[in-house]
């Protein structure tokens, strides 16, 4: 397929996913301000810090109200992560790749758009915030199995799972980074009810709290860590999502599994490799946030290597064919 | 809804021989339509609009930071012909794309016509639209304008003149497959039972073409198209046409000229193309070759053109048949090339830059249409009877200075067809644009895309200036006039 609607398709489908994951970081905050003691404002400027673009709204916004945030994270135009950014930049991409894409993923993307578009001018959507977010989410759910059943699973198709499960992975780290940024500040209500509710907040960021309890029964910090970073079958752990990143991208190249031909292969190869061999212990060992942040590094390397290996412009190189006989 | 207080007017109906008597071919729409409950029709229309905003059939709004897209505003009555008026147009229609593509063909090869005095010389040298760089091209099998979308007008005296031939990248055919997509989902039944000729299998008739044209030793042809991209006002069209025929929408910088071939980038390294479906002007397809400022084209892909080595639709160089001056010679033409007398007539057209019609035109701007010879789109138009005395002064002075870049026709009064405005019909002017493919056979679709002047009184049917469409629906010879099973079946039938 074309390197640019290789890119496109890569870049609608990461799209997509950030939109889910920013209306999951919201809607659980909301959820957490019903039954939370702390204050509510304390909960809110965690969530511009998993974004990764608090300067950005420090400079414009200040104060790290609700209002201040959700409007920042959800509806700001000139904030190119917030939901409506994300969802207005997968249908452009999907607006050069339709002839790619089937007219339901089309319909689907653009139906969720003009919907948040409407939300923005409308302004009422305060009155039900929960109902909104869940509308976000479950219009990208709606998106995937859409992709998932309309679409062969083509090249194309293993470009949008390769990007969805990337965005995955370093959304999942990102959540469980703040949250554990933020347990450690107050050591006071380690092992508290409070503590639990949070750890449940992050479970439920991730849609992982049910299957969680039947996996691992009791709340416990080591056990939410476990869950997300290392569990095999869990679609959101990060586990999960960077060997079907990575099933993808063999896919995609043709390279037998467990070798390499291209740099992303190497990369990711590496990267899961790490993961089924490391234990808990290891990575608490070396500091949470420190694992995290190292994760997300280099899961940013692998998207650069696939941007080079596969989008990137080359100029054709003319192969001189041998000298035609003459006298044709 | 009833039609009983539609009007007429002193213009040609395209659903109304007089008030209260639908056409034969209209009547069993007429009925449908007379046994749905107030409202119903109107509703049917808003779903309509919701189904085509929700499917992106959208036009840019030019320099608008909030993205806005428009739809192509879509009236829910459609216009209708008979077979037998058809099968007449569509004869013509096959009759005229022949004779040009023969002009054309023969413009840039011995130039026949010129020297048998048919057409002056200086007409074609001074053309805007005359390639030189394309005298001596051998497309395959001698055909230039493989796709067509020829405009028709129908006057108050009732017969069809062509207005514009389009031989270079005509659109809106994507508004008439659509279209009609959405009107059988309105009206399923009345479908079922009227026998309306399909037009769905254009995008199948189009890739069949574009493979036809591709060298000949190769087996399975790639065939792209290309599109100026997402900015065009014509994407939807281009990456609607695409998916429909299963090939890759391709931008300038996907291509590249490689070993005397074309090839496109992709994630395994470079491909081969064979057949370029070009949805961009000559000037800007290669900058070694036509405009050097271009960068939405291919360095070098006049030289792989001219090797054989990939085919375009359309050729270069159609352009100098669509100089308006030129189509006053089409009558001419088609004596000359095919030894027949012109089907569907021109307009009646005035050359300026021959005395006696510039001194009749210079008397009757008031009266007259002027257009430039090398615009299109409504750009370089005076409609004398809409015109302040000061425009038609300017008009005069430009006519003056540069003749043979103007001709005049006279004011149609284009036909009418009934249009929803609110709660009641009113007639609105409207125009057609049918479309021809021309590859190992000419294919003419049947219906095409009519355009509306939804203002009142209005004339112009552009969509930048408040132009719409409307489903145009060809009956089969000898289809059955009414149904009277049909109108029971769908006044009960849900709003979709």
């Amino acid at each position: 397929m074309l390197s640019r609607v290789a890119d496109s398709v890569y870049w609608m489908s990461r799209y997509v996913e950030r939109a889910e994951n920013v209306a999951r970081f919201i809607d659980v905050n909301f959820q957490l301000m019903l039954d939370e003691a702390g204050g509510p404002d304390r909960q809110w400027q965690p969530l511009v810090n998993t974004s990764g673009d608090h300067e950005e709204f420090n400079k414009r916004y200040g104060a790290a109200t609700q209002e201040n945030v959700i409007n920042f994270l959800t509806f700001d135009a000139t904030n190119p992560n917030s939901i409506l950014s994300c969802l207005r930049k997968a249908r452009e991409n999907a607006r050069t790749v339709r002839e790619i894409i089937s007219s339901e993923m089309w319909l689907q993307l653009n139906r969720s758009y003009l919907e948040v578009k409407a939300a923005a001018e409308a302004a009422n959507w305060l009155d039900s915030p929960n109902e909104f977010f869940t509308e976000v989410k479950e219009a990208s759910h709606l998106f995937t199995g859409i992709t998932d059943a309309t679409m062969a699973h083509n090249e194309a198709w293993h470009f949008c799972r390769l990007a969805r499960m990337l965005e995955r992975a370093d959304k999942t780290s990102r959540m469980l980074d703040v949250k554990y940024y933020i347990l450690l500040r107050s050591a006071d209500d380690v092992g508290s009810a409070f503590d639990d509710i949070q750890w449940t907040a992050v479970l439920r960021s991730a849609s992982a709290f049910e299957m969680y309890r039947k996996r691992h029964g009791r709340i416990s910090p080591q056990g939410v860590v476990e869950f997300l970073i290392l569990d095999r079958e869990f679609p959101r752990a990060i586990q999960f999502c960077l060997v079907a990143a990575r099933d993808s991208l063999h896919a995609i190249s043709g390279t037998a599994l467990g070798t390499f031909r291209y740099l992303p292969e190497k990369l990711l190869g590496q990267l899961c490799s790490d993961l089924s061999f490391i234990s808990l212990e290891e990575i608490i060992n070396q500091g949470l946030h420190e694992y995290l942040d190292d994760l997300q590094t280099k899961v940013n390397a692998v998207g650069a290597g696939i941007f080079e290996t596969f989008f990137a412009f080359k100029a054709p190189q003319s192969q001189k064919k041998p000298a035609r006989a003459a006298g044709q | 809804m009833r039609f009983h207080q539609y009007e007429v007017g002193n213009f040609f109906d395209e659903m109304f021989s007089a008030e209260g008597c639908p056409r034969p071919a209209a009547q069993a729409l007429v009925k449908t339509i007379e046994s749905l409950p107030d409202g119903e029709l109107l509703a049917r229309q808003q779903a309509a609009e919701r189904a085509l905003l929700q499917m992106g059939i959208t036009f840019n709004v030019y320099g608008e930071d909030a993205g806005v897209e428009k739809i192509f505003p879509f009236d829910i009555l459609p216009r209708i012909v008979s077979g037998c008026e058809w099968n007449r147009i569509e004869t013509g229609l096959k009759q005229r794309i022949r004779a040009l593509n023969l002009f054309i063909d023969d413009i840039y090869h011995q130039q026949r016509i010129l020297k048998d005095g048919i057409l002056p010389k200086d007409l074609i040298f001074s053309a805007k639209s005359y390639r030189e760089q394309c005298a001596g091209l051998n497309p395959p099998s001698g055909i230039w304008c493989h796709i067509t979308g020829t405009d028709l007008v129908r006057n108050s005296d009732g017969e069809v003149y062509v207005l514009e031939d389009n031989l270079r990248c005509p659109s809106g055919v994507s508004y008439v497959l659509e279209n009609r997509q959405i009107m059988k989902t309105l009206f399923p039944r009345l479908f079922a039972s009227s026998r309306i000729r399909p037009v769905s299998n254009y995008p199948l008739k189009l890739r069949d073409m574009l493979e036809s044209l591709a060298p000949e030793h190769i087996k399975k042809p790639r065939v792209v198209l290309l599109s100026p991209g997402i900015y065009n006002s014509a994407y939807f069209e281009h990456s609607f046409l695409a998916q429909q025929m299963g090939i890759e929408l391709v931008e300038g910088r996907d291509l590249a000229v490689q070993d005397e071939q074309v090839v496109m980038r992709t994630t395994k390294g470079f491909e081969r193309v064979d057949v370029i479906y070009r949805r961009l002007d000559d000037d800007f397809m290669d900058p070694e070759c036509f405009r050097a400022d271009s960068v939405l084209g291919v360095a070098g892909l006049m030289q792989v053109y001219k090797a054989g080595n990939v085919a375009l639709a359309n050729a270069p160089g159609t352009g100098i048949a669509d100089d308006k001056v030129v189509y006053a010679y089409v009558p001419k033409m088609i004596k000359y090339y095919l030894g027949e007398d012109i089907i569907l007539p021109n307009v009646p057209t005035y050359i300026c830059s021959e005395e006696n019609d510039l001194s009749y035109v210079l008397e009757n701007l008031e009266k007259l249409v002027v257009k430039a010879a090398n615009e299109s789109g409504g750009y370089g138009m005076l409609v004398g009877p809409h015109a302040t005395r000061q425009q038609c002064d300017e008009f005069a002075d430009r006519i003056k200075a540069a003749p043979r870049n103007y001709i005049a026709q006279p004011t149609l009064a284009l036909s009418r067809v009934p249009t929803l405005t609110g709660d009641h019909f009113e007639g609105r002017h409207v125009d057609l644009r049918p479309y021809i493919l021309y590859g190992k056979e000419l294919f003419v679709l049947p219906g095409g895309l009519t355009r509306v002047a939804l203002k009142k009184g209005s004339l112009v049917v552009n969509s930048s200036q408040g132009g719409g469409s409307k489903d145009t629906w060809v009956l089969a010879d000898g289809a059955p006039s009414e149904s009277v099973a049909t109108q029971r079946l769908e006044a009960v039938l849900p709003v979709v």
